[in-house]
């Protein structure tokens, strides 16, 4: 088990390490000088442009630069991120918790809607709830974020005034940026209520309502697809027959004997869902303007700011990796009958 | 013939299936017809370029004049609707016949050859699997310049290790077949093999795989589009079309769906067109692979 994890964690630096150097070479379609016009913050300084390139070896080879960098990361400096206006290494641990807050909320009930209406799909296979959840599904799957989200913002927060965009309102802002509002755990909602503050819990909770709901529904439809595939192979099988043979009350036969096999490629898929929300909610964080990793890497792309794009990369290389540790490890530990080594 | 009419038969069983090809076959005509249903204005040099109405800024609510309103700037939101079918399609396509060839030919590299060609080629694959798509495709759109032709090249990009991956599988096993072994022997050369025996018997999990991704891709494609990476503005072009529209969500004092026109004609089409893609590739799926039956 150890040194099955060791092994995943090896590979780790190099898919950081690949993920640097694939940005790099696709930064050399630049030429140095607007490679260089990237560091430059103030227009007067355009008429040192070649002291710039000189200055970050722009103009040495691409292996040179990258090592310089590599250099810099190695000594814990990750750049300064323009699109955020604060230090990457600042903005990850700024951005992150937002993700990861509401990529959790919508994760919760992706899980219990999923599997609860996959199962039900099997058991009634070809009768109408099958066809209703396959077909609510497979709309929300063929639903872009940005429509169902612009949508989602036009009635409930143009008509109705319910659910704004953004992380907080200007009352919210002040409080949680006050010294006596305690970060407890760096969920915001949860800070709130912890810290007593109701009023402040309510705004940030309901601003979380419309991008939950929207990769609730965009991505139900792959978790109800393989707990009702699953669930229909567990079904056919010779040890549900027998259950049912000895007179198990069909209830049984299905919770007890046959869901408990169905969950396993679920339970295994579920980590690799929730990194992919994690990665994922690029378009739903921009189009409900929520400061979160996804809207960060897409700003800093679209603005070429470099050090941006690494550090929010990185991070997700990260992510990749353990999340495909965890679905491995997470086999092992639901499957008896599997050993990882 | 009989694979036609088993094929037909396992349609008719699935009214989903008949949407899926109905709507496919409703975009298709569109795009077809797009000359008779909306006519480019006289001299005008490029029919993509959605005519324009006037400069004024706030979007108009469908009228006589235009069937579905303009958006801002004053494009004509019908004849971006019309046009943009044959863009949708043409991005669709190349994207998904660009990314399965790559797929397929990487992929059968690497599980024909195996050894460190293998090892190279799939740590490739790992390393653009890990990155999340959206961000890589802009960073590829952000260095080439927005345009149409750099997000097909951006989707593409990060498109094709899913079939490279899947391919290597299949190429795999397939090689260990007798029929490879005979065809060794009676001396036929490395590229004969691959292209004439391993490829052909292998490829049908990938093409399975590129039907059932197919909408995936036009999402992908819709939202670089979105994020006004793609073609210029007033180019007859979805996502742009929406994006266009990102504004005008508030409506007006009083009238709060005003310009409701603007997101949902472009927003109902990307979802219809993508949903026939989906119910489709579900047919091909059910079509080519006897399991589920």
């Amino acid at each position: 088990m150890l040194k099955f994890c060791v092994k995943r964690l090896a590979f780790l630096p190099f898919v950081m390490f690949g993920v640097t150097a694939l940005l790099f070479a696709c930064l050399q379609f630049l030429s140095p000088e607007m490679r260089a016009s990237l560091y430059i913050k103030d227009p007067r300084q355009l008429s040192q442009l070649d002291a710039v390139i000189e200055k970050y070896g722009l103009r040495k080879p691409v292996y040179i630069q990258y090592g310089l960098w590599l250099k810099q990361v190695a000594h814990g400096e990750l750049g300064y991120s323009e699109t955020a206006k604060m230090p990457v290494a600042q903005a990850i641990k700024a951005f992150f918790p937002a993700t990861f807050e509401l990529t959790l909320i919508a994760f919760i009930p992706i899980m219990v809607i999923g599997v609860y209406f996959g199962v039900l799909s099997a058991v009634y296979k070809d009768r109408l709830i099958d066809h209703v959840s396959r077909f609510v599904a497979i709309t929300g799957y063929s639903l872009p974020s940005f429509v169902l989200g612009l949508g989602l913002l036009m009635v409930f927060y143009g008509k109705l005034h319910w659910f704004p965009p953004g992380r907080y309102g200007l009352e919210t802002d002040m409080l949680v940026h006050l010294d006596t509002f305690r970060h407890y755990t760096g969920l915001l909602t949860l800070d709130c209520l912890l810290n007593g503050e109701w009023t402040a819990f309510t705004d940030v909770a309901k601003r979380m309502v419309l991008p939950g709901a929207t990769l609730l529904y965009i991505s139900v439809a792959l978790l109800l697809r393989i707990t009702r595939s699953s669930m229909l192979e567990e079904l056919s099988k010779d040890y549900v027959r027998t259950a049912r043979a000895k007179g198990l009350p069909e209830s049984v036969v299905i919770r007890k004997h046959a869901l408990a096999n169905a969950l396993i490629p679920v339970v295994t898929l579920s980590s690799l869902l929730f990194i992919g929300l994690l990665g994922g909610v690029v378009i739903t964080e921009t189009v409900f303007d929520f400061p979160g990793i996804g809207r960060w890497g897409v700003q800093a792309a679209q603005q070429l700011d470099i050090p941006g794009v690494l550090g929010s990369t990185l991070l997700a290389a990260f992510l990749f990796v353990m999340a495909n540790l965890a679905s491995d490890l997470l086999y092992a530990v639901v499957d008896p009958r599997i050993r990882v080594g | 013939m009989e694979k036609l009419k088993s094929a037909w038969k396992t349609l008719k069983r699935r009214p989903m299936s008949l949407l899926g090809f109905a709507l496919i076959g409703f975009f298709l005509s569109v795009a077809v017809l797009a000359p008779v249903l909306a006519p480019p204005e006289a001299g005008s040099r490029d029919s993509y370029i959605i005519p324009q109405d006037g400069y004024s800024p706030d979007p108009v609510r469908p009228s006589k004049a235009h069937w579905f309103g303009t958006t801002e700037q004053q494009y004509d939101l019908y004849y971006g609707m019309v046009w943009g079918t044959r863009t949708a399609f043409a991005v669709a396509l190349q994207v998904v016949g660009f990314s399965v060839i790559v797929g397929i030919l990487l992929g059968g590299a690497a599980g024909f050859y195996g050894g460190w060609v293998d090892e190279v080629l799939m740590r490739f694959t790992d390393v653009i699997l890990a990155f999340p798509d959206i961000v890589l495709a802009v960073v590829i759109v952000a260095v080439r310049g927005p345009s149409l032709e750099n997000v097909m090249v951006a989707v593409t990009a990060v498109s094709w290790p899913s079939y490279a991956r899947l391919m290597r599988g299949d190429v795999m096993s397939v090689k260990e077949r007798d029929f490879v072994a005979a065809a060794r022997a009676i001396g036929a050369s490395d590229a004969r093999i691959l292209f004439r025996h391993i490829i052909p018997n292998s490829i049908y999990p990938v093409l399975v795989v590129a039907s059932l991704s197919m909408g995936r891709i036009v999402i992908t494609a819709a939202a670089l589009s979105f994020l006004g990476l793609g073609a210029p503005v007033g180019y007859a072009d979805w996502g742009q079309l929406i994006s266009l529209s990102r504004n005008w969500i508030l409506g007006s004092a009083g009238n709060p769906f005003e310009y409701w026109h603007t997101v949902f004609i472009p927003g109902i089409a990307i979802f219809m067109f993508v949903l026939g893609w989906n119910l489709l590739g579900d047919a091909v799926r059910d079509i080519l692979d006897p399991r589920q039956k």
